[in-house]
């Protein structure tokens, strides 16, 4: 973006930075890059707090050792040529460079030799070891610090031994400046990494938002991009991407279903009103009037038939149905439908025979998979009538595959060629043909969207010979 | 001609029944026709044109049936129902409704209705569901009967014997629930749908003629080897069981 190009641009470019900038801030990745650095900040700080305590524990030890050194060797020196060698001992080692801290006193403080030049009374009034200010006679007043062992010598005298902590106080420095300046990087390469990764995932979020708004706008085709790296932000472009998918499918669906009622009702229609007008103009005859509206009234009632069954259909499809489903026995469908269609199976010279055991037990809607059963036997009377030599048996079977339970309806008539089975499914295939009532493509398609609101399948298959229809229920809405 | 002989008919044949109706349906056009048909009959039927105005009538008039449109201005139809209900006033309402879903059937009558009809309808499964609605008001069935006796055909549910004429007829349990329902609403016009619904317990559309072929079954068994017929058909409407034509019921 060349903001600079336009008029006041440069205004223009800092404010949109500033908004870029204030974007960025409001990123997830970037207030948790920010947790992240805050974490490892404390953990660095935990690390080096516990070097430096061991450290400055190590140091302390080998000053401590130091100076119980020197005490032995003044002892040996004071034992065998008494105070005026300890005296002289201490007089050389005192000047010695890098030398330890030494200091002999009277019994009330008075100086007598060493390189220390003060040390607070309360110290040599007490024998023992301790941390203390102590200073060097120097031109420079600095305070310096020691840790010492004093002792009471014979006579009253006070001989201190001591070691400067300079060293340890070196270190303390070192480590303190260490823990600065690793702090301080941590921070830029924190700031960085997190303007980064927010930056880069900023950038897919705002892509997935553009390519949304397009979609919004009406390009319903679009579908956001996918990284294939399979993060999350790939996921969620999947899901989303299915989602829209499903819902163009619906949309194609209603388009499909009002463009098809359009389509297949106006034929009836057109027929109903020519019949009227056909009575009116010839009809003489109280009779023949009668008999033109009861053909009237009966062509109305296949419409509205057409008609509910179109809208059944676009509301399964549209819809879920959810507090529809109550446990439901398969077996028993079978069975009241097999019963309901007996007696018209005889009148069509066929049988029925049903093949259901009880206990398979579904989660569905006892209506609409009666409904479902009863247009696949109603099918099966109509189209399966035996091709010859044939067994006219229209079989309903009821049974358990593993993972799903299967409601099955089989005739021996004709069959559905194989190439035709996945066309057959789609709405309307039999209005093509014959348009006077509601039949084989409606009723299929009916079953297909109670199949779909079950989560099921329907499948066709070859009942050699004959037309096999199954409806298979997912695991999911069988109970164990 | 709002009303064909067949329906007059089938309702001169419920003599002694005289409705008295509440229609609460906002469409002023499918009021009337409702309203003018069912005067033609003989019965009383007076009109609401939004909720509010049926409930208020329906809570103080005294009715037989209440005929309510599911969607009304003011007040919907599920609501007057309730309403209805939680007042206490029992009168049987039949839902009249453009939305014929399965779950719109059940939300109406979870909300109090006791029977349901997907608009478009025609009036004689209108009048036939009315009638079997105040006949059960009128307490005839509220006392579940254990045998009903039509002329010379007895029913007795406990022992599950159909006797005509001193002679046992062996139906199939089917063709037994069939008949009982047809005995039980003796003298009534009962539609294929209700048929359908209260034997089978479906209210899909079948899409045949196979409740037909049920009754004729049943009319085979019944009515072979005897003078007067049983089982009527009312062209048009469904079927009627009484005693001899034009008999008392």
């Amino acid at each position: 973006m060349t903001a600079s190009s336009l008029p006041g641009g440069d205004g223009a470019q800092r404010e949109a930075l500033a908004a870029r900038v204030s974007k960025l801030f409001r990123t997830t990745a970037f207030k948790l890059s920010l947790a992240y650095l805050a974490v490892f900040a404390i953990c660095a700080f935990l690390a080096l707090g516990y070097v430096a305590w061991n450290a400055r524990a190590v140091l302390d030890d080998q000053i401590v050792s130091t100076i119980d050194a020197e005490i032995n060797g003044l002892s040996e020196q004071y034992n065998s040529g008494g105070l005026r060698r300890l005296i002289s001992v201490v007089e050389r080692r005192s000047k010695e460079p890098g030398a330890s801290l030494y200091l002999v006193t009277t019994a009330n403080g008075d100086h007598v030799v060493g390189n220390v030049a003060s040390v607070p009374a309360a110290v040599l009034a007490k024998p023992g070891q301790s941390e203390v200010s102590y200073g060097r006679g120097e031109a420079n007043a600095d305070e310096h610090y020691a840790i010492v062992q004093v002792f009471t010598l014979p006579g009253g005298f006070r001989l201190l031994v001591g070691r400067d902590t300079e060293e340890r106080d070196r270190l303390r420095a070192v480590i303190g400046r260490a823990f600065a300046s690793s702090l301080a990087a941590v921070i830029v390469l924190g700031i960085i990494g997190g303007w980064l990764a927010a930056s880069r995932v900023l950038a897919r979020v705002d892509a997935m938002t553009r390519t949304t708004r397009a979609i919004m706008a009406g390009d319903l085709d679009d579908r956001l991009a996918v990284a294939g790296n399979g993060d999350e932000l790939d996921r969620l472009a999947t899901n989303l991407n299915q989602m829209l998918e499903r819902i163009g499918e619906l949309m194609r669906g209603m388009r499909e279903v009002s463009d098809n009622i359009a389509h297949d009702l106006k034929t009836p229609l057109t027929r109903l009103r020519n019949r009227a007008d056909e009575a009116l103009r010839r009809s003489s005859s109280a009779e023949e009037l009668r008999a033109a509206l009861e053909a009237v009234i009966e062509e109305g009632d296949g419409l509205i038939r057409v008609f509910n069954a179109l809208l059944m259909i676009a509301r399964l499809e549209a819809g879920s149905a959810g507090e529809l489903m109550a446990t439901l026995d398969l077996g028993a469908s079978a069975r009241s439908v097999g019963e309901l269609y007996e007696v018209l199976a005889e009148d069509h010279g066929l049988t029925i025979e049903v093949q259901a055991p009880t206990g398979v037990v579904i989660q569905a809607n006892r209506e609409l998979i009666g409904q479902a059963l009863a247009n696949l036997v109603d099918n099966a009377l109509k189209y399966g009538s035996p091709v010859e030599g044939g067994a006219g048996r229209i079989l309903i079977a009821v049974e358990r595959r593993p993972g799903a339970a299967v409601l099955t309806v089989s005739d021996h008539g004709p069959g559905i060629p194989e190439e035709e089975r996945e066309h057959v499914l789609a709405r309307f295939v039999r209005l093509e043909k014959s348009r006077s009532r509601p039949g084989f493509g409606l009723g299929l398609s009916l079953v297909n969207a109670v199949m779909r609101i079950h989560r099921g399948t329907l499948r066709l298959a070859d009942n050699g010979p004959g037309l096999k229809v199954e409806m298979v229920f997912p695991r999911a809405l069988a109970s164990p | 001609m709002l009303v064909d002989s067949h329906s007059a008919a089938s309702s001169r044949a419920l003599r002694g029944l005289i409705m008295r109706l509440l229609v609460i349906e906002d469409d002023r056009d499918a009021s009337a026709y409702i309203v003018k048909a069912f005067r033609e009959l003989g019965h009383s039927a007076e009109s609401a044109e939004n909720g509010l105005d049926g409930y208020a009538l329906a809570s103080e008039g005294e009715y037989d049936v209440l005929i309510v449109d599911r969607m009304l201005p003011k007040l919907d139809g599920l609501s007057v129902i309730r309403s209805l209900r939680e007042q206490g006033i029992t009168t049987p309402v039949l839902i009249l409704s453009a939305l014929g879903q399965v779950d719109d059937r059940v939300k109406g009558l979870r909300a109090g209705g006791d029977d349901y009809l997907p608009k478009p309808y025609a009036f004689s499964e209108l009048l036939a569901r009315t009638e079997a609605l105040a006949r059960r008001r009128g307490g005839s069935s509220a006392t579940e009967e254990t045998r009903y006796r039509i002329g010379d055909l007895e029913l007795d549910r406990l022992s599950h014997r159909v006797i005509r004429g001193g002679k046992e007829i062996p139906l199939q349990p089917r063709e037994f629930r069939l008949l009982e329902y047809l005995m039980r609403h003796a003298g009534q016009v009962v539609t294929r749908t209700m048929l359908l619904e209260h034997v089978w317990d479906y209210h899909f559309d079948p899409q045949t003629n196979v409740i037909d072929v049920h009754v004729s079954r049943l009319r085979g068994k019944l009515d072979k080897g005897f003078a007067h017929p049983m089982i009527h058909t009312i062209r048009g409407s469904g079927y009627v069981l009484r005693a001899e034509e034009g008999g008392m019921v």
